[in-house]
């Protein structure tokens, strides 16, 4: 066997007996999957496409919200139900609970795709820096207006339908529901890099110019892929926001300042544009940061901005770029050693 | 939102006042505009700690205060610190990411910003907090608009200040190298001018400005650890409507930006204040962007 399916195996077979083995962490270890679906995501723009997006958790929070949304309103009147002055006894029997989860997660799935194709009308006009501050203002501005609607809570949110068994069913159903996203997401994207879609973004990374001179139709392709990145962070924010069970407009639902940047961070520490690294980065990212946690007394935040900036700034090329740097036969890259040694000492003068 | 305008025509008075409000405001974005404006012009860093910087400037005349301070005559040493701050940033992390692509600057100086927001948020706390500068609030066209007397300071300190980096940037030595330096970087080097130096200096030069602004503001207006992100998005919708190194179409845009937030405030509700300012880099970008496009067919 090939040892890339052997790690495959290994994390699917870590992934599905984890709760058994240590049920205690099953919370976090779910959290870790999302961190890997976050970082795929965002490599999928940033990393393959050269599109550095800062606000790819704003479709993280409309699944969320499209999720809850159908959860509640299938069943009740949403104005109704997050309105402060009005309680309605709002039970769920285990029947409501599953068919509006189910239909929950689709529907905010396909939402962030049509959310995604609209904003990329006018988001994908802007190139580079600007690219990314736009869509940094996307989230910002749909944490603030949808902590302005008053039909879906404001400010105040929604708190998602209560699940109905006991509570250690509820981690593991969401456990195992994290899991197979990742695992989806992880194979989807494993595939799409393999085939034409894969090498036109690509193209499109290293010279977009070229590419649509080249018959690329680079804008399908790029609404497409960011839409196929809102399709899995939709599945994710409602996912999450059940996970919590409550849910509220700028700490949970528009993270951009957590969340928004981790996703960002964990790819260019794994390295972007490669399959690997964003696994690689989030799951180390996600360790150190749970391990480290506690002991920092507060100035975890600190520490972990600064972590961010080193990251950025000093080692930016990620794990696996440094790996493929020191080791290229393994990455199937040959290099002429008469070449690299003349490129060597140029750079020593 | 129909009744607030129905009260705006009704009572012209209460334009009076957003447009005053506007006015004072919209002076100290452009402040801190002008900063973003100087470092992405000469160093082609796009500073998303500029925000940070100015709700640094004001926790400084926070602390100061504690010690027995004015706020007013704070402005002096905070202006200082925060040249050190910028400078010593620079040698530590801006001098690696110049050579870098764009990106890279943003998610480095995002970064910065998180680090000094938490860093606030552990030393003062999270309120919202405001300085008292002592002075008197001046009511005016029968009581119907108010007028605080800090403000009208604020706004002539403000216009002081603008003036002392405008003078700076034509006359001074520095100045010209800083000029001379974001023309052309290769030939500055060439004429023997320290174009590290130009860009240290460029970089603390900001931070001060950035500083003055955030002293002001918290005298005028209100400070918390987690503002600074409005604040950076303000500059930058102030300077990608005005483009660069085009000063009255910075002085234009931060007043314009200024009335419409006061507007919006009024209008729509005080919880729109913010969406406003995001929307508004959403749609100047995107008409930027248009404009851009249209050059780059010409081209084809």
């Amino acid at each position: 066997m090939k040892k890339e399916t052997m790690l495959q195996l290994g994390i699917l077979i870590f992934g599905v007996i984890a709760p058994m083995l240590i049920p205690s962490l099953s919370f976090q270890i779910s959290i870790l999957w999302l961190m890997i679906l976050f970082a795929l995501t965002w490599d999928m723009m940033g990393g393959q496409m050269g599109y550095n997006s800062l606000g790819n958790i704003a479709f993280f929070g409309f699944g969320m919200y499209i999720c809850a949304g159908v959860q509640v309103g299938l069943y009740y009147d949403l104005a109704e139900y997050t309105s402060p002055f009005t309680t309605i006894n709002a039970t769920f029997t285990p029947d409501q609970y599953y068919t509006g989860l189910f239909l929950g997660i689709i529907a905010a799935a396909v939402g962030c795709v049509f959310i995604a194709l609209i904003l990329s009308t006018f988001l994908f006009g802007l190139r580079g820096p600007y690219f990314a501050i736009g869509t940094l203002g996307v989230a910002l501005a749909a944490g603030e207006l949808i902590g302005a609607w008053e039909y879906i809570g404001a400010g105040s949110g929604i708190s998602i339908p209560v699940h109905p068994g006991e509570a250690g069913e509820k981690t593991q159903l969401f456990y195992y529901l994290t899991l197979f996203a990742m695992i989806g997401t992880f194979l989807f994207v494993k595939w799409l890099y393999g085939t034409r879609w894969g090498l036109a973004m690509n193209a499109i990374r290293d010279d977009e110019e070229k590419a649509e001179a080249m018959g690329i139709h680079t804008y399908r392709y790029k609404s497409m892929t960011w839409a196929f990145s809102a399709f899995f962070l939709g599945i994710s924010g409602a996912l999450f926001g059940n996970m919590t069970g409550f849910i509220e407009p700028l700490e949970v639902a528009f993270p951009t300042v957590t969340f928004g940047i981790f996703m960002v961070a964990m790819a260019l520490l794994g390295g972007k544009g490669t399959l690997w690294g964003p696994v690689l980065g989030a799951t180390l990212f996600h360790v150190v940061k749970e391990v480290t946690w506690t002991y920092l007394l507060g100035w975890q935040w600190v520490a972990l901005g600064l972590l961010i900036v080193l990251n950025v700034v000093f080692f930016q090329e990620g794990i696996m770029g440094w790996m493929a740097r020191k080791w290229p036969e393994r990455f199937g890259l040959s290099v002429d050693s008469h070449m690299s040694r003349s490129k060597q000492s140029e750079e020593a003068s | 939102m129909l009744d607030n305008i129905a009260i705006l025509v009704a009572a012209p008075q209460f334009n009076v006042q957003l447009l005053l409000d506007g006015l004072f405001i919209g002076a100290i974005f452009a402040l801190a505009a002008y900063g973003l404006a100087l470092v992405w012009g000469v160093m082609n860093v796009k500073n998303l700690a500029q925000g940070e910087f100015v709700i640094m400037g004001g926790y400084i005349a926070f602390g100061l205060e504690k010690v027995g301070i004015h706020p007013i005559l704070s402005l002096i040493p905070t202006i200082i610190i925060m040249f050190a701050f910028g400078w010593l940033l620079y040698v530590l992390i801006i001098r690696w990411i110049i050579q870098h692509d764009m990106f890279t600057s943003l998610l480095a100086t995002f970064g910065i910003g998180l680090v000094i927001q938490q860093a606030l948020n552990l030393m003062f706390g999270p309120e919202i907090q405001t300085l008292n500068s002592g002075l008197e609030i001046r009511y005016i066209m029968d009581g119907m608009v108010t007028v605080s007397e800090i403000k009208i300071v604020s706004f002539v300190l403000c216009c002081i200040l603008a003036l002392i980096v405008v003078l700076f940037m034509k006359r001074s030595r520095m100045g010209q190298a800083i000029r001379a330096t974001s023309q052309d970087a290769r030939a500055a080097k060439v004429m023997g001018i320290d174009t590290e130096r130009v860009y240290a200096f460029t970089f603390a030069l900001n931070a001060a400005i950035c500083g003055a602004a955030g002293v002001l503001i918290s005298m005028i207006w209100l400070i918390q650890p987690f503002y600074g992100i409005t604040h950076s998005i303000r500059s930058f919708v102030i300077v990608t409507a005005a483009g660069f190194g085009n000063l009255p179409g910075v002085i234009a845009a931060a007043f314009g930006l200024g009335f419409a937030e006061q507007y919006s405030g009024f209008v729509l509700g005080a919880e729109f204040q913010q969406a406003t300012v995001v929307g508004l880099l959403i749609v100047i970008l995107v008409w930027r962007q248009m404009q851009m496009a249209r050059s780059r067919q010409v081209v084809k």
